[in-house]
């Protein structure tokens, strides 16, 4: 733990009573559930996007076919990126904004 | 059908000046505000979701991202929907993965997470190389689009255009910081969503507000290819590439980071995501009509009569369906975005040599606030010289490789420390650092070896590295390379202190 954190860097120091056994079972828990959504959405987007750039590359044909005049496979995927990047976006300040901040609060009052 | 496009245009001055008075206004009522390094770095972190939400999305909306994409889908119809869509599919990411540990654990910069359990000095001069190495590339990409965009549009000298943004910009961070900065960043966004969302309504009035007529008259004119993807993407291997520096190079922006410490607390961070992408996402549709429409109203023959690279498309878009008025709003908007996305690039620029480097590594960490603020102010005059003789150095010079460099960087060399140092227990601080230099030096080599330099603008007949995006190679490579050297030599100190940064990654700082 560094002594002159406070002024200018990160504080390691203001970690206040040593954490009990069941707080670091919950936070730990908290942990691997968050890094579970949030790498799972990451590939999640990922997934898409290189899907997307795959078909790009290899299905120029399927990707320039009319569904309706002015509207082609490719315009239609593209929008449905843009909206997918939303949705995943919708699904993970939900989980936070519910689930997430809910066990915070919890291990915060525990501690109290 | 344009004589006006590269003269003065008396309308554009008013509407610029306009800007200018009321953004320069802003900094004089944060200037009173600005009194610590909190209020100068992170606007006293009192900065709300919807606020913060529209300055990272004025952060991000270049005006590459508008004339460029804009220009690119009216040239080359759907090859100039990829790089709008590539642009947007990164923020998940930035969400998912670094926005609230980011803000729990640092204070100003992205070093101070990478550098939170490690070893200070080596991490923050690695890591702020590597923000300043991004910072600069952006920059320079930036003041020549302004020097020659400014020229088009107002009618202004090369320099003369250079000039002006970088002293007004100057302006803005030194006087007011970070509080400034987010309210022109602000400002800016609405102005630029609302004239791109006018810009597509005025062009949708003549296809009764139906987008898919818009784009059946434009295939009908210049052939259903338009609606296909063309000849952009021709190797994929390059494009995904592409793509994942993109959406990792994002996570990885210190401009972009640094907005994460305006806000009071991780779930305004969090929230804060969302509105910024919703901004951006609709944003990056409303080019789609924009794109098409020019590509119908204005011409394609009379788009590259202006300018070869098809930049002037949206405001040739906006004289046609609005008249000189429009025009005059529509360049005022891009130097507005301009001014804006310079002046948040040099604010994160003076964080990494003053906090990072003059306060952490030359004074140990033992600096008063008043020295550092003052370290702040002058690194922000020296970054301001430094761009504006960049900018003239680099006049003429082909730098549109440079954002994407940027990119590459951001996703090479900070993106893979600042993930791992947050989640990876075993790292250490020569870890990060072998992490960053490799990130940044492979980037840079392989894009100088690329065919981008090589064949583009060394006009030489072959290229060691066939990829002209590098993401693809140096983004493993860094991860590869730091958690080789972390698990070689282990570090017991930094991993001890993981369960205290996983309790303040989650927590928040607890006092």
């Amino acid at each position: 733990m560094r002594a002159v954190g406070r002024l200018t860097g990160p504080t390691m120091s203001a970690i206040p009573p040593p954490s009990s056994v069941p707080e670091r079972t919950a936070l730990a828990t908290l942990a691997a559930a968050r890094w579970r959504i949030g790498l799972g959405l990451t590939a999640a987007m990922t997934a898409i996007y290189v899907v997307f750039i795959v078909l790009i590359a290899y299905g120029k044909s399927v990707l320039g076919t009319l569904l309706v005049p002015g509207l082609s496979v490719g315009i239609l995927l593209g929008v449905l990126v843009i909206v997918s990047a939303w949705a995943l976006i919708l699904v993970y300040v939900r989980w936070a904004n519910t689930h997430y901040d809910r066990e915070v609060a919890l291990i915060r009052g525990e501690r109290r | 059908m344009s004589g006006a496009m590269g003269e003065p245009n008396a309308l554009a001055m008013l509407f610029f000046f306009v800007f200018i008075a009321a953004s320069l206004g802003i900094t004089w009522f944060a200037a009173r505000r600005t009194k610590n390094t909190e209020d100068f770095y992170a606007a006293g972190r009192k900065v709300t979701a919807v606020q913060n939400g529209l300055a990272l999305a004025g952060d991000y909306m270049s005006a590459a991202s508008f004339l460029g994409i804009a220009g690119l889908v009216a040239l080359s119809g759907f090859d100039g929907l990829i790089y709008s869509i590539g642009f947007l599919v990164g923020w998940p990411v930035v969400l998912c993965l670094i926005a609230e540990p980011l803000r729990n654990l640092g204070r100003y910069t992205f070093a101070d997470v990478v550098a939170f359990r490690l070893r200070q000095k080596p991490v923050r001069v690695a890591s702020a190389f590597g923000g300043l190495a991004v910072i600069a590339f952006y920059l320079i990409a930036q003041m020549v689009g302004a020097g020659n965009l400014i020229r088009l549009l107002f009618g202004l000298s090369y320099e003369m255009a250079v000039v002006i943004v970088g002293g007004v910009m100057l302006a803005y961070v030194l006087f007011g910081g970070m509080l400034a900065t987010t309210w022109v960043q602000i400002v800016k966004a609405v102005l630029l969503m609302s004239g791109a969302a006018l810009l597509a309504l005025l062009v949708l009035a003549r296809y009764s507000m139906n987008p898919l007529a818009l784009f059946a008259d434009a295939a009908s004119r210049f052939g259903n290819s338009v609606l296909a993807p063309g000849r952009l993407v021709s190797d994929p291997i390059d494009a995904i590439s592409l793509g994942i520096a993109l959406m990792f190079g994002t996570a990885g922006l210190p401009h972009i980071l640094m907005r994460f410490y305006t806000v009071p607390d991780a779930r305004t961070a969090r929230v804060s995501v969302a509105y910024a992408t919703a901004a951006i996402g609709l944003f990056y549709l409303f080019t789609f009509v924009l794109g098409f429409g020019a590509m119908v109203i204005v011409g394609q023959d009379a788009i590259r009569a202006i300018d070869l690279g098809g930049n002037m498309a949206a405001p040739l878009l906006a004289e046609a369906v609005g008249g000189q008025a429009f025009l005059g709003f529509i360049a005022a908007v891009a130097f507005a975005t301009i001014l804006a996305v310079v002046a948040g690039l040099t604010l994160a620029g003076a964080a990494a040599l003053s906090h990072d480097i003059w306060v952490n590594v030359v004074r140990h960490g033992h600096a008063d606030g008043r020295e550092q603020l003052r370290v702040a102010r002058g690194a922000t005059v020296l970054l301001a010289v430094l761009s504006i003789v960049l900018g003239i150095a680099f006049k003429g010079q082909n730098v549109a490789y440079m954002v994407g460099l940027a990119f590459a960087i951001a996703a090479s060399a900070n993106f893979p420390a600042l993930l791992l140092s947050m989640f990876w227990k075993p790292f250490t601080t020569a870890g990060a650092v072998a992490s960053i230099v490799v990130g940044t030096a492979t980037a840079l080599g392989l894009i100088y070896l690329s065919p981008t330099i090589q064949i583009d603008l060394l006009k030489h007949t072959t290229a060691a590295f066939p990829l002209r995006n590098p993401g693809i190679v140096s983004i493993p490579l860094s991860f590869v390379v730091g958690i080789v050297v972390s698990l070689l030599a282990p570090e017991a100190a930094a991993a001890e202190r993981f369960a205290a940064t996983e309790r303040q990654l989650h927590l928040g700082e607890e006092v």
